[in-house]
């Protein structure tokens, strides 16, 4: 109790700077003069009288101090006074200090923009309830992309057959309409879900209701329609009384009944909805019914384990049903195994985008620790310079943790402004990172929150420790008395292997890490973006229109892209046009099973090849820029009269006629004999890691499609394009929604993962040169500093250039040479790693070892010119009258 | 010499504490004139030490300290003991007296009381 009536007074007194001194000043002198009085009487003279009662009193230096260390807390006292003796220090020495923080503000920055991505993208969980009982169904084979896993019928015989699962939910993302709302239009995407797909996710609306399984009575039965928060604000501009409203989703009727809370964005990370509506009524949006065929692979499945229920459990009850099913339906199920994981991450592209971005954390904190070496060797060397003075406080009383607090109180100081600039900038780069629309769907959410925050307060406190600690540990073991009598020639203390070196090859490693892995990302953007794509993207358009609301038969349909097509060829300037169902490298594609002619049974099992398929139009090849080796084009004559064609890719005629001719051979596919008129080159439809798939192309005429993009090559730039291009396909179609895009930016949207992962190791590389550099020329700027005199001595006693050269910076180029080895040697070991995070990525590269080789001897190079110049330019005898 | 300073200010403490108990208020001075009697030669080393245990009693609220006139006319902190200080001196010497009388009795131990 009163120690804390004790230690309230003391703060008080702290706080509110109130110092006894005045009172003890009095006291004392009373004290004093009393018992002056007493040695007066008692016989002394006045001297005597004074002098013997001020040595029987003590000594009142000592008596003040201890006396206002009761007073008040000399702990934060003298926090405060090193704080400001810090600062002091810190001022005399400017550049110093700016290097210094701005090192620790990239390092501490980068760290933060990256654990706030891997925040918002891997850590923070989604928005339902209890996410992390929610699994999504996989092939047991890792796929990129192809977020949809089984046919409508496969789902719902795993829903009402399974024992694992409290619900499962079935979802189709691909989902686009065009929705008509008073007079405006407006071409949406979003997802087609079950009718327990609110129930099961357990979200609440933020505006009326969701719909619920008891509202579906079978197909078509509920056309209800629900807003995402983004949606309703956009178009709805935020009205409350849109909700019981009739809006069209391509011609049809659906109603508006809620609209989901601003932060619910449906199941996956990236791709953010804008509306749901039910499965059960995706025939009227879609044009054709899937929800019957068993044969179209159109459904996500997602489901909440029962509590209690292990994934393994689940997992081999689901594999059970699939092995029923394969019996039960052998020409459509292919009872192929099954995996559970957690949804977000487009699927198996999870494990793609985990391991990048753990991998990029990883090095951020290398270059973290690269910059606290840096700094820790920087440190080291100023407070071995200060040698002397420590020792002279030493001497004079001050305690050895006194002095080791103040050293790190520096450190601090340096660490807590380079931290807050670091976390101030991570800020406002994230801030800009989320309103960047990095491709057409995605979106990222990265705030700096608490998680964040937190990081970035342990990296500074980590890192002032880290490097503060050197010096702090110099200064607990200098003995006062040594220093001050040796004056412990400069000369050769320089030249005692030190910590410091250690600390500089280290930095050096790591940095040498960073180089490589930077110019292993860029050699893989490189192969990724010179890799054949089979196809030309420079110079055409896109234009992609919903023609299936003017076209409700095939006929009319195919009538119309011929005008369309038509239209294009007749705008100036065009070469080329054509359509195609879909375009490469958009996701979307699954095999579709062919069999060799005179197959009867159609099954799973006994398919010869599964390419992809595509229906195009006359002329599609050459506006593509893919080129047809063998044969000819399709024709508008070959309909459904004429035989069947296709034009297959190269891969296809080799995987199943080898090297006999192709043309005029024949395979089954969707039941019909199809007769091959014309081969193209082999390129990259699905992913850019893919090998070469088989590919068959169709004639429209021959097999129709609602799906069509317009590709349109021309010579003229694309904004003229863009504008032309509208005019000419809006005459045609006044009332619809025409986007178009040139080809290059939908590539560079799909590329878009490869071109981050390029930039980020990009930046990280540069940040890592710039830290060699700094740590080269630090230590060789040190040495040169502390040893002139011993120089000014060699190049008196005749020492060549070289020579001179050679003795002031040999140490740092030798550790240069050394930590550069070292740090090659580790990041061929870390090839996996590295692998992880870029596509191809292959260290082992002899241009990348070059490459590497020569950028770390020209940093060295760089680095050290200017302190070896001044090492040269040493003059013995202005250096002899100095000292 | 920390614990040295320790020992001495615990045991001033409580002669400060008897001192203002049995003669009433007195200043600075008086306190070290009083405990040097009775106390002989511990005090002789440093009289000054006395006005930082006297800034701690003060703060644990053990006496309360006023300004008075003294015997030469000067002016003098005149320190008294409060409630609090009564009950924690009690306390204290109660403490003193166990440890002593424990103390003593292992003195007066012999060979046959560890059987």
């Amino acid at each position: 109790m009163k120690g804390l009536h004790r230690l309230g007074t003391r703060m008080r007194n702290l706080v509110s700077n109130r110092r006894g001194d005045e009172r003890l000043r009095e006291e004392i002198e009373h004290h004093l003069a009393i018992q002056t009085g007493d040695n007066l009487r008692a016989g002394m003279t006045h001297d005597e009288a004074r002098r013997q009662a001020v040595l029987k009193f003590g000594p009142v230096d000592t008596i003040r101090e201890e006396y206002h260390s009761e007073e008040s807390l000399s702990l934060i006292e003298n926090l405060l006074l090193d704080l400001r003796y810090g600062v002091r220090m810190l001022r005399k020495t400017p550049s110093f200090t700016v290097v210094a923080m701005l090192t620790l503000a990239l390092g501490i920055g980068a760290n933060i923009v990256v654990f706030g991505i891997l925040n918002a993208v891997l850590l923070r969980p989604l928005d339902v309830q209890h996410p992390e009982t929610l699994y999504q169904i996989r092939h047991k084979t890792w796929m990129s992309g192809r977020l949809v896993t089984t046919s409508y019928p496969a789902f719902d015989d795993l829903r009402r057959r399974n024992h694992t699962f409290v619900g499962l939910i079935g979802i189709n993302a691909y989902s686009s309409v065009t929705m008509r709302f008073g007079n405006f239009v407006r071409a949406i995407s979003g997802d087609e879900v079950s009718g327990n797909y609110f129930d099961l996710l357990g979200v609440e609306p933020a505006l009326g209701r969701f719909f619920h399984a008891a509202d579906e009575h079978g197909p078509g039965s509920a056309p209800y329609i629900v807003l995402s928060d983004a949606l309703w604000q956009s178009a709805f501009q935020s009205d409350r009384s849109v909700i019981g409203k009739i809006v069209e989703l391509n011609k049809h009727p659906f109603t508006v009944i809620g609209v989901t809370s601003a932060r619910f964005h449906g199941t996956e990370r990236f791709a953010w909805p804008e509306y749901w509506i039910p499965m059960l009524n995706e025939e009227q949006v879609a044009g054709s019914d899937y929800l019957h065929n068993r044969a179209g692979i159109n459904v996500t499945v997602i489901g909440r384990l029962k509590p209690g229920v292990t994934p393994q459990q689940a997992t081999d009850d689901l594999n059970g049903i699939v092995a029923q099913l394969a019996r039960e339906y052998p020409t459509t199920d292919d009872g192929l195994p099954l995996r559970l994981i957690h949804p977000g991450l487009y699927g198996d592209d999870a494990d793609v985008i985990r391991g990048f971005l753990y991998g990029v954390n990883a090095l951020a904190l290398l270059v973290l620790a690269a910059a606290c070496a840096n700094l820790a060797s920087l440190f080291a060397a100023r407070a071995s310079d200060r040698t002397r003075e420590l020792a002279l406080r030493a001497a004079l009383g001050a305690s050895r943790s006194r002095l080791a607090t103040q050293l790190l109180t520096e450190a601090l100081l340096i660490s807590v402004m380079g931290g807050a600039a670091g976390v101030a900038t991570a800020a406002l780069l994230l801030k800009a990172l989320n309103r960047w629309p990095p491709a057409a769907d995605a979106h990222l959410a990265a705030g700096v929150t608490a998680p964040v925050y937190l990081a970035g307060v342990i990296l500074t406190f980590g890192s002032a420790f880290l490097f503060g600690i050197v010096p702090a540990r110099h200064a607990w073991q200098s003995s006062p008395l040594e220093i001050i009598k040796g004056a412990v020639a400069d000369s050769a203390y320089v030249r005692r292997f030190a910590v410091r070196d250690l600390l500089l090859g280290l930095q050096i490693a790591i940095c040498t890490v960073l180089v490589t892995a930077s110019l292993v990302a860029v050699q893989g953007m490189m192969y990724a973006l010179h890799a054949p794509l089979g196809v030309q993207p420079k110079g055409a358009m896109l234009v992609d229109l919903d023609l299936s609301q003017v076209a409700p038969s095939a006929d009319l349909m195919l009538q119309k892209q011929r005008e369309m097509i038509d239209a294009a060829l007749s705008v100036p300037g065009v070469t080329a046009a054509g359509a195609v169902t879909r375009m490469p490298m958009t996701g979307g594609l699954h095999g579709i099973p062919v069999y060799e002619p005179g197959t009867t049974e159609f099954r799973m099992d006994n398919y010869a090849l599964l390419p992809y398929v595509f229906s195009m139009s006359p002329g599609y090849l050459n506006a593509a820029g893919t080129r047809l080796l063998r044969g000819d084009d399709v024709s508008w004559q070959d309909t459904s009269r004429t035989p069947y064609i296709a034009i297959v890719n190269n891969t296809f005629a080799r995987k199943l006629w080898g090297e006999r001719e192709p043309l005029g051979q024949h395979f089954v596919l969707w039941g019909k004999l199809t007769e091959v008129v014309g081969v193209t080159e082999d390129g990259k439809y699905h992913d850019l890691a893919e090998s070469p798939p088989p590919v068959v192309y169709l004639p429209f005429s021959q097999n129709q499609s609602d799906e069509a993009i317009f590709v349109v090559r021309s010579r003229r730039p694309a904004s003229e394009m863009a504008g032309a291009l509208k005019r000419t396909f809006g005459r045609i179609e006044p009332n619809l929604p025409i986007t178009i895009q040139s080809w290059t930016d939908l590539l560079e949207d799909e590329l878009l993962p490869a071109r981050a992962a390029t930039v980020a190791l990009g930046v990280m590389g540069f940040l890592a040169a710039m830290l060699s550099v700094t740590g080269i020329f630090g230590m060789a700027a040190y040495t040169v500093s502390r040893r002139m005199k011993e120089l000014g001595i060699r190049v008196a006693l005749g020492a060549h250039s070289v020579q001179v050269v050679r003795a002031a910076v040999g140490r740092p180029i030798v550790l240069l040479g050394v930590g550069s080895l070292l740090g090659l040697i580790a990041s061929v070991l870390a090839t996996r790693l590295l692998e992880q995070i870029v596509y191809r990525a292959n260290p082992r590269d002899p241009v990348v070892m070059t490459g590497v080789v020569l950028t770390m001897a020209l940093l060295g190079l760089l680095a050290s010119a200017i302190p070896a110049r001044r090492a040269m330019g040493v003059n013995p005898s202005t250096l002899m009258r100095d000292e | 010499m920390k614990k040295k300073k320790d020992v001495q200010q615990g045991t001033l403490a409580l002669m400060v504490l008897k001192t203002l108990e049995v003669l009433g208020p007195l200043h600075g001075y008086g306190i070290s004139r009083r405990i040097e009697q009775i106390s002989g030669e511990l005090l002789s080393v440093n009289q000054g030490t006395l006005y930082p245990v006297l800034l701690k009693l003060e703060q644990e609220g053990a006496i309360s300290s006023t300004w008075g006139p003294s015997e030469n006319n000067r002016r003098a902190r005149f320190y008294r003991l409060t409630r609090a200080g009564h009950k924690s001196l009690e306390s204290e010497k109660r403490n003193w007296d166990q440890t002593a009388s424990i103390i003593a009795r292992f003195f007066e131990v012999s060979p046959e009381d560890f059987a």
